[in-house]
C-alpha cells in the first residue's frame, strides 16, 4: 500500500479519480479536448513551417530584394538569422497560453460532469 | 538520479540553455556564420526551429505517460518491444556522437585555458565533470548549470555590446547589426554595416555576406539542412530528459518556452557577433589590398 503511495505522488500523473470513460459525456469531451489540441497544434506548425523553412530558406532570395523597414537588414537575411527566432520563441508561448487555457477548460468541463453524475 | 520534479520551470529552461550551448554554439558559431554569411541560418534556424517541434510534439506528452525514458515511451505507446529497441540503439547513437562533440570542445578549452594538449585537455574534463556529476546529482548538476547561464550569456554580450557601440554607436548588438555604420569608421555618412560589409567582400572578391544560395549551398541543399539540423535537435536525448523532471505538464510546455528564450539570448546576438569580427577581418584586409 506505501510503494503504491510513494510512486503515486511522484509521478503526479494520475488525477485522484479518474473519468469513467464509458460515459457518453466524458468520451466527447476528450474528443473535443483532442480535436482542439490538434488543431492548436497544426495551426502552430504550419506558422512553424512558413517562417523558418519559407521565408527563411525557400522565399529568401526574394525576400533580400526587401529591407526590414527601418533598418539596413536584407529581408531573407533577416528572417534566417533573426526573424525566425523570435518567431518560433513566440510561437512556443502562444502554445503554453493556449494550450493551459484549453486544459484548464477541460478539466472544469469534467469536473462539472462529475458534479452532474455524468462522469 | 533523475531528480522527482522539484526544479522550478524557469531555473530549468535556463539550465537547459546552458547545457545545451554548452560547446558548438557557444565556442565556434559566431565563427562559423561569419564565414558563411547568410549560409549560417542553417545553424541558427535549425538549432532553434527544434525546439519548437520539442515543445508542441514531444515534451508535454512524454510527461504526460509518466516514462522517465524515450525508448520506454515508444515501447509501451506501439505496444513493441522491437521499437524500444531501436529506440535504445538511436539514443545510444544520439549520444555517443553528441558526447564525442562535447568532449572535444572541453578539450580545446582546457587546452588553451591551462596550456596544455588537446588530449590531456580532454582528459582533465572528464575527470573535472564526473566528480561534479557524482557528487551532485542530477538536482546539483541543474543549479550549477543555471549558473553556468549566466557565466556565458555575459562572457558573449559584452564584447558584442562594446564592438556595436564602436561600429555603429548602438548598444543592443541585435540593433546595431542592422543600423548604419559610425560615419568615423566607414569614411560615408549613412552606410548600413551590412551593406558596407557586402561590398568590401565584393571588392575582394567573395560573394556578398548577405546574399542567398551561393556556391555548394544551393536551396535544396539549405532547406534539407535546416530541416535536419531542425528534426534532429527535437530528439536528443538529453534534452527531453530535462522535459520530465518537471512538476507537471503545464511545467513541460513553460520549460521549453523558458529553454528557447535563454537560448534565443544568445542566438539573437550571435550575427551580430559573426558580422562584426567579419567586419573587422575583412576591413583589415581591404586596408592592405588597398594602394
Amino acid at each position: 500500500m506505501s510503494k503504491e503511495k510513494i510512486t503515486q505522488e511522484n509521478r503526479n500523473i494520475k488525477q485522484k479519480s479518474f473519468p469513467d470513460l464509458h460515459r457518453l459525456g466524458v468520451r466527447a469531451s476528450l474528443n473535443r479536448y483532442w480535436r482542439k489540441n490538434v488543431t492548436y497544434t497544426i495551426v502552430l506548425l504550419v506558422v512553424w513551417a512558413a517562417v523558418g523553412l519559407g521565408c527563411g530558406v525557400l522565399l529568401a532570395d526574394r525576400l533580400n530584394l526587401y529591407k526590414l523597414p527601418g533598418t539596413g537588414f536584407p529581408l531573407g537575411f533577416w528572417f534566417a538569422h533573426q526573424g525566425s527566432i523570435i518567431v518560433f520563441v513566440l510561437l512556443i508561448l502562444a502554445y503554453c497560453l493556449l494550450m493551459n487555457r484549453l486544459d484548464t477548460k477541460h478539466h472544469n468541463e469534467l469536473e462539472q460532469l462529475k458534479k452532474e453524475g455524468k462522469a | 538520479m533523475l531528480q522527482a520534479g522539484g526544479v522550478p520551470a524557469i531555473a530549468n529552461g535556463m539550465a537547459t540553455a546552458a547545457d545545451w550551448m554548452s560547446a558548438a554554439s557557444f565556442i565556434s558559431m559566431a565563427g562559423l556564420i561569419s564565414m558563411m554569411g547568410y549560409t549560417g541560418g542553417v545553424y541558427l534556424m535549425g538549432w532553434t526551429g527544434g525546439y519548437v517541434l520539442l515543445a508542441l510534439l514531444i515534451a508535454p506528452y512524454l510527461r504526460k505517460s509518466g516514462h522517465y525514458t524515450v525508448p520506454d515511451f515508444i515501447g509501451d505507446r506501439y505496444h513493441s518491444n522491437i521499437a524500444r529497441l531501436v529506440a535504445v540503439v538511436c539514443a545510444i547513437f544520439v549520444s555517443f556522437t553528441y558526447v564525442a562533440g562535447q568532449m572535444r570542445g572541453v578539450g580545446v578549452v582546457f587546452s588553451r585555458f591551462l596550456e596544455v594538449d588537446v588530449n590531456v585537455g580532454v582528459i582533465i574534463g572528464m575527470i573535472i565533470v564526473f566528480i561534479y556529476a557524482t557528487l551532485g546529482g542530477m538536482k546539483g548538476i541543474t543549479w550549477t548549470q543555471v549558473a553556468q547561464y549566466w557565466v556565458l550569456i555575459t562572457a558573449f554580450l559584452i564584447p558584442a555590446i562594446a564592438i556595436s557601440i564602436k561600429l555603429t554607436g548602438n548598444p543592443v548588438p541585435q540593433i546595431g547589426l542592422g543600423s548604419t555604420l559610425d560615419p568615423e569608421i566607414a569614411g560615408v555618412q549613412g552606410i548600413t554595416l551590412l551593406e558596407k560589409l557586402n561590398q568590401i567582400q565584393v571588392d575582394l572578391g567573395f560573394d556578398r555576406y548577405t546574399d542567398t544560395f551561393v556556391g555548394s549551398w544551393n536551396k535544396v541543399n539549405v532547406f534539407c539542412v535546416v530541416l535536419a539540423l531542425m528534426a534532429g535537435t527535437a530528439g536528443l536525448p538529453h534534452v527531453i530528459v530535462r522535459f520530465y523532471t518537471v512538476k507537471s505538464v503545464k511545467a513541460a510546455r513553460w520549460s521549453a518556452f523558458w529553454a528557447l528564450l535563454f537560448i534565443s539570448m544568445l542566438y539573437l546576438t550571435v550575427p551580430a557577433t559573426a558580422a562584426f569580427a567579419r567586419y573587422y577581418m575583412i576591413e583589415s584586409l581591404n586596408g592592405k589590398t588597398e594602394e
